[in-house]
């Protein structure tokens, strides 16, 4: 009876609380839509016509489509190389956990997760622009060996819950270690890595900091780089700023309005392990 | 089976490689430029200690220390608790349980970065505006632009974005908790605030530690934040030690010398997580 009589009060809490973090949402969207002298007046207010011209020339000032191109091109190599090659290196550890080299190895990469990156940042970067690293393809190889830290972490816990007699029985049938891994263990691993995928394109998508140090062709800026490479030029307009915040931000909301369901679940099995 | 064998290292060798070339040998670079005088280009010597020592009566240094130190724990503070209500809350017996779930989630997948630009138009215009309008004093400055409240916005975003992440850690460690449980302390005649303490805790307490542990490590690291809402100004009051490492090392000619400021920064980020664990895992013994 109790439990029944505060739903509401917790409901409408929680809606109170959601309102937070729509609001900066609802304006981003308002202000995108609103013409300078619209900005004069009340800043909640909606727009007087919804006007797309704010867009266009926001496309047209950051090259959106561009730096658009880019980060989905880091984005995609990044998701289908991290997950094939960490979920192998996993496996490979896993199952021989009880030799001191891989043994070695597990802890080697776990440790990794604990040093911060601004250690590495000066050092590295000098070194990927002496190697021609300093693009889209130096960017996608580095985010897939670092994934490595976490990934192997989470991978090799779900990879040791899959009994060992399932792969005795492939290789009694004649199949390779390599062909064990494709046929028997990668399918099983399909939970793992869709959460792997998802956990990797969010970082990937949305990082900031390895793209600012790393980049240096303007043409190759992804999509939060672009952002803040054209701040300067936006300081004097902020109708053209949030229509191209809006555009950045809204590829990640679309995707996250249809797969909430399994993006969630993905984190959250991501992050218990 | 000498075949099996040659195929694991066969993957793991590379693996080990990559990792080792981009990884370890950056951080052991880093390491030992912090014992030259490198500043990035040109010759070097080898200056011992020097760097370290410089590092420790840098003011510049000790500030921005003192504010990443000053933000990261208010912050983990109040993530922890706010994601804590926001998860018991969730998983009670709520309308629109799916929909209130999903946008407290949102600001997870969001760039850290964009919306640190949002939320300065917010402080430098909506705020202000609404202080006008009500004639609130306290409201109608940019607290960005105040050297003594400028932290405060930094914590604000920084939070906004970090409970949706927690929550979930919360949320996911609630739904293991039977409903048998309370039930019963409910008989026994337990209060919310008894069951609380003697239940949900108890029982969450691992995710408890988790959560406390990564949010002090990541909010350590702040620096999209920073450089989207106040670029580490005004003055330098701002400044994470992130973005002092940054500015130095790329921009000021400092590579060796911000060297050694990473490898404390390190050291630094260590010790707290150790010493947090420690303490935290001693809890949920005694518990």
């Amino acid at each position: 009876m109790n439990r029944k009589k505060s739903s509401w009060l917790v409901t409408s809490l929680l809606i109170l609380g959601s309102l937070l973090i729509l609001f900066p949402l609802y304006l981003t969207i308002t202000i995108a839509f609103k013409t300078p002298p619209e900005m004069a007046g009340n800043l909640l207010a909606l727009p007087k016509s919804w006007s797309f011209d704010n867009f266009a020339q926001a496309i047209e000032m950051t090259n959106f489509f561009n730096a658009f191109k880019n980060s989905a091109f880091v984005t995609i190599f990044v998701v289908i190389f991290t997950v094939l090659s960490n979920s192998l290196v996993s496996y490979a550890i896993a199952r021989n956990l009880h030799k001191k080299f891989y043994k070695f190895l597990y802890f080697y990469f776990l440790s990794a997760m604990f040093i911060p990156f601004p250690i590495i940042m000066l050092p590295l970067v000098k070194q990927t622009s002496a190697w021609g690293m300093d693009n889209l393809v130096g960017l996608i190889i580095l985010y897939i060996v670092f994934n490595l830290s976490f990934n192997v972490f989470i991978y090799i816990g779900y990879i040791r819950a899959i009994p060992v007699e399932l792969e005795e029985a492939a290789i009694m049938d004649g199949a390779t270690t390599w062909g064990v891994f494709w046929k028997v263990i990668f399918p099983l691993l399909a939970p793992m890595n869709a959460t792997v995928a998802i956990i990797t394109s969010l970082g990937a998508w949305n990082d900031f900091m390895l793209p600012l140090v790393l980049l240096s062709d303007r043409e190759m800026a992804t999509l939060p780089l672009v952002q803040y490479i054209f701040q300067g030029q936006f300081s004097t307009d902020y109708n053209l700023a949030f229509a191209s915040y809006l555009m950045a931000l809204a590829p990640m909301i679309i995707v996250y309005i249809f797969a909430q369901k399994w993006i969630i679940s993905g984190v959250m099995k991501g992050s218990i392990k | 089976m000498k075949k099996k064998n040659s195929v694991f290292l066969i993957i793991t060798i590379p693996a080990f490689l990559l990792f080792f070339i981009f990884h370890s040998f950056p951080a052991l670079q880093g390491i030992f430029y912090s014992f030259t005088d490198w500043k990035g280009y040109g010759d070097w010597n080898f200056v011992g200690l020097k760097n370290y020592l410089n590092v420790f009566k840098d003011e510049r240094a000790g500030d921005a220390y003192l504010f990443t130190f000053k933000f990261a724990i208010v912050a983990t503070i109040l993530v922890n608790i706010i994601s804590l209500l926001v998860a018991i809350g969730l998983n009670s017996k709520i309308k629109f349980h799916k929909t209130l779930r999903a946008i407290y989630f949102l600001p997870y997948i969001l760039s850290i970065l964009i919306v640190g630009f949002i939320f300065n138009f917010i402080f430098a215009h909506f705020l202000p505006q609404i202080g006008d309008a009500f004639g609130w004093e306290f409201l109608t400055r940019n607290i960005l632009g105040n050297p003594d409240l400028a932290w405060i916005g930094i914590v604000i975003v920084a939070v906004w974005q970090a409970v949706s992440f927690n929550t979930i850690l919360y949320l996911a460690g609630l739904v293991t908790i039977s409903e048998d449980l309370y039930e019963a302390a409910s008989i026994d005649g337990a209060g919310v605030w008894t069951k609380f303490w003697k239940i949900t805790f108890p029982l969450i307490a691992p995710f408890f530690t988790i959560n406390m542990v990564l949010s002090l490590k990541n909010f350590l690291m702040v620096f999209d934040q920073i450089v989207a809402l106040t670029g580490g100004g005004p003055g330098k009051s701002t400044e994470s030690i992130s973005l002092l490492i940054y500015r130095g090392g790329f921009e000021g000619g400092e590579f060796a010398y911000q060297s050694a400021n990473a490898v404390i920064y390190f050291i630094v980020i260590i010790v707290f997580s150790v010493i947090q664990l420690k303490f935290l895992n001693k809890r949920e013994v005694e518990n």
